[in-house]
């Protein structure tokens, strides 16, 4: 009734290319904004912003970053983390040897350094498919990881292979409170994500599409596989590696090569799956489901289990966590994003459902 | 001396080779069979362990604890096959190995709940001394495990070969359509197929727990199993075998000889990046089934 379309009214290729061709989606993207914006950083408290808001945008951005990849070009992979690192690694040595250059040039710098292993990492994607790639996506994993310790000259040499990054300074204003990364954090991510919404629905994007539907009918329609391979690699890398730089900056403060370990991985992984593969929206689901579902069975926990001991109510909470997982890839194995669609199509017709 | 030692090192490194093929073998049934990349492998290697462990504490005699493990190892199959495999029949590959990374996380946390978060020895009364042949210092237990190992695979072997239940797993295998529509029960040989895994699990946990300890880095075992996989190909038994040998012996032989260039630990990588460079020759891995992309 209120929430539709009604009919093709479209006179200009302005309309016509617009990214949300519903006004109430646009004015409820916008409404949702300033509420981030404005409403959220002089609301919320500081375990918030700083516990739950900033991790769940950083995972939101490494979940687009995975979901351009696996979810739009079809390769899956499980070394995000691996980049994600490099990204953290690239833009603390950014920050540390070239101390002139502002800030966000090193994170864009760290971006690009992560997309270029990316890059190298995603050669063998031209031959190996599936799970073979996945497989092989580990070695990434697992060198990158190692490579980061072994070497000092990545941590500065310090003796246990962490990196603290100096506080962030933007125009000679140091960003101290929550509230400030929190909004440097929405600011990059907004951006990347618009960036990724036009890309996705761009030649670049429906060359990717193809490669996923078919790689072999792609090639045979003219999309050169390599280029849109190695291509998709890059700016998924770009994405994890700039989210990386920000989990170590904005999120951490100290990092380890280990805050990148496998589980990250996964965890990305369960983000872009559940919140639906090949959607940008559902990254962002997916990335607040994962982060707030442990957060709530941690609550749940302590609500019920006075009496139960520590040990059994985290094991409780790992078998919680995996049967949801499972329990929602049966019920909507398309994952959030599918479930908001359907809802839409619902609220179309509403209220007279044929 | 030089030459013995390089010996002692390949030897070393094929027999833990072929405990890698232990675990690699219990992905690749599940893989032939259902097409499912059960990443959950290690866990249920970690969770027939911790069982067979934990009942020999409650003073069970052997035969019973092992008897008991296996039952264990049976049920979970079942449950998985009716509670998971059974509702994402249809669903793309990815989905379904997504749901087994969340039955990792069940069997983990499961385990740990039932059996406890002890590390716990297991004791087989298999001597670990070193034994010398040729003037090469070979470990007792090893050349045990590897022939345990041997005889899973001929055991493997005669019953996918020459039974009944093994021929419709082969069917099932080759082509599902097909299977079911010659009247093979799809689910009952899913169920099995995972019940089989089980099995494979306790094994390679019996001797992976005797060697490492029952503890939680048992789940890693699967992690060590994975470049054995795509090495050998998804799809092949004896892959798995000879895959698990290959890398054994490259990473024991590497850890060694080119380890000390680079600082050391290349352990964790070095597979991987080994398996990858044979992909890149043959993307299926050795003796994986060739594909042919049809437009």
């Amino acid at each position: 009734m209120i929430y539709r379309e009604s009919g093709q009214f479209k006179t200009s290729y302005r309309a016509d290319q617009a990214i949300f061709p519903i006004p109430q989606d646009r004015y409820a993207l916008f409404a949702l904004l300033a509420f981030a914006f404005i409403a959220v950083p002089l609301g919320a408290n500081d375990y918030w912003l700083g516990s739950i808001l900033i991790p769940f945008l950083i995972l939101s951005l490494a979940a687009l970053g995975l979901n351009i990849l696996t979810g739009y070009c079809g390769q899956l992979s499980l070394g995000s983390a691996a980049f994600m690192a490099v990204g953290a690694y690239a833009a603390y040595n950014f920050q540390l040897r070239l101390p002139e250059l502002p800030l966000l040039l090193d994170f864009l710098l760290a971006g690009l350094v992560a997309a270029a292993v990316g890059i190298v990492f995603g050669v063998p994607s031209l031959r190996i498919k599936g799970f073979y790639l996945a497989v092989a996506t580990l070695a990434a994993q697992f060198f990158i990881e190692w490579a980061l310790t072994k070497f000092g000259w990545f941590s500065n040499h310090s003796a246990s292979g962490v990196i603290s990054p100096q506080p962030m300074t933007i125009l000679g204003y140091t960003l101290t409170t929550q509230a400030d990364k929190y909004l440097l954090v929405l600011g990059i991510v907004s951006v990347l994500a618009l960036l990724a919404k036009n890309l996705v629905r761009s030649a670049t994007g429906r060359a990717w599409m193809a490669v996923r539907d078919m790689d072999v009918a792609a090639e045979v329609i003219g999309i050169r596989i390599l280029h849109t391979k190695l291509l998709a690699f890059a700016v998924s890398s770009f994405y994890c590696g700039v989210a990386g730089a920000l989990w170590a900056f904005a999120y951490l403060g100290t990092v380890d090569a280990q805050a990148f370990d496998l589980n990250r991985s996964f965890q990305i992984l369960f983000m872009v799956i559940i919140g639906g593969v090949g959607s940008i929206l559902g990254s962002f689901l997916g990335a607040a489901f994962i982060v707030l579902l442990p957060i709530l069975l941690n609550l749940l926990g302590h609500l019920f289990g006075g009496a139960v001991r520590q040990d059994v109510l985290s094991n409780l909470e790992l078998i919680t966590f995996g049967a949801l997982i499972i329990f929602f890839l049966i019920v909507e194995p398309h994952g959030l994003a599918r479930l908001w669609q359907i809802t839409k199509e619902k609220l179309r017709l509403w209220p007279f459902p044929h | 001396m030089e030459l013995i030692f390089f010996f002692e090192v390949l030897v070393g490194g094929l027999l833990a080779g072929i405990m890698y093929s232990l675990v690699a073998l219990g992905f690749v049934l599940i893989y032939k069979a259902s097409g499912v990349f059960n990443f959950a492998q290690g866990a249920m290697v970690f969770f027939a362990a911790l069982a067979f462990v934990s009942f020999q504490s409650w003073g069970w005699p052997f035969p019973l604890a092992l008897l008991a493990a296996l039952a264990t190892m049976i049920v979970v199959a079942l449950a998985t096959e009716r509670v998971v495999l059974r509702k994402l029949v249809n669903q793309p590959p990815i989905t379904l190995f997504m749901a087994t990374i969340g039955l990792t996380f069940v069997l983990e946390g499961l385990a740990q709940l039932i059996f406890g978060t002890d590390v716990h020895r297991l004791e087989l009364g298999i001597p670990d001394d070193p034994l010398e042949i040729q003037g090469m210092l070979i470990s007792t237990f090893d050349l045990i495990a590897a022939g345990v190992a041997a005889l899973l695979v001929v055991a493997l072997g005669v019953f996918f070969q020459y039974t009944r239940v093994g021929r419709a797993l082969r069917a099932v295998a080759d082509d599902h359509q097909a299977a079911l529509s010659i009247g093979i029960p799809l689910q009952h040989i899913w169920a099995i197929v995972w019940a089989v895994a089980g099995f494979v699990a306790l094994v390679a946990g019996l001797l992976w727990g005797a060697r490492l300890g029952v503890q939680f880095a048992l789940t890693l075992v699967a992690l060590k199993a994975l470049p054995v996989l795509i090495l050998g190909g998804f799809t092949s038994v004896p892959g798995a075998i000879v895959g698990g040998l290959i890398i054994g012996a490259s990473e024991k032989l590497a850890e060694v000889y080119v380890g000390p260039f680079v600082g050391g630990g290349i352990e964790n990588w070095f597979a991987y990046v080994l398996a990858l460079g044979f992909l890149l020759v043959r993307p299926e891995g050795l003796f994986g089934e060739r594909h042919i992309d049809r437009v």
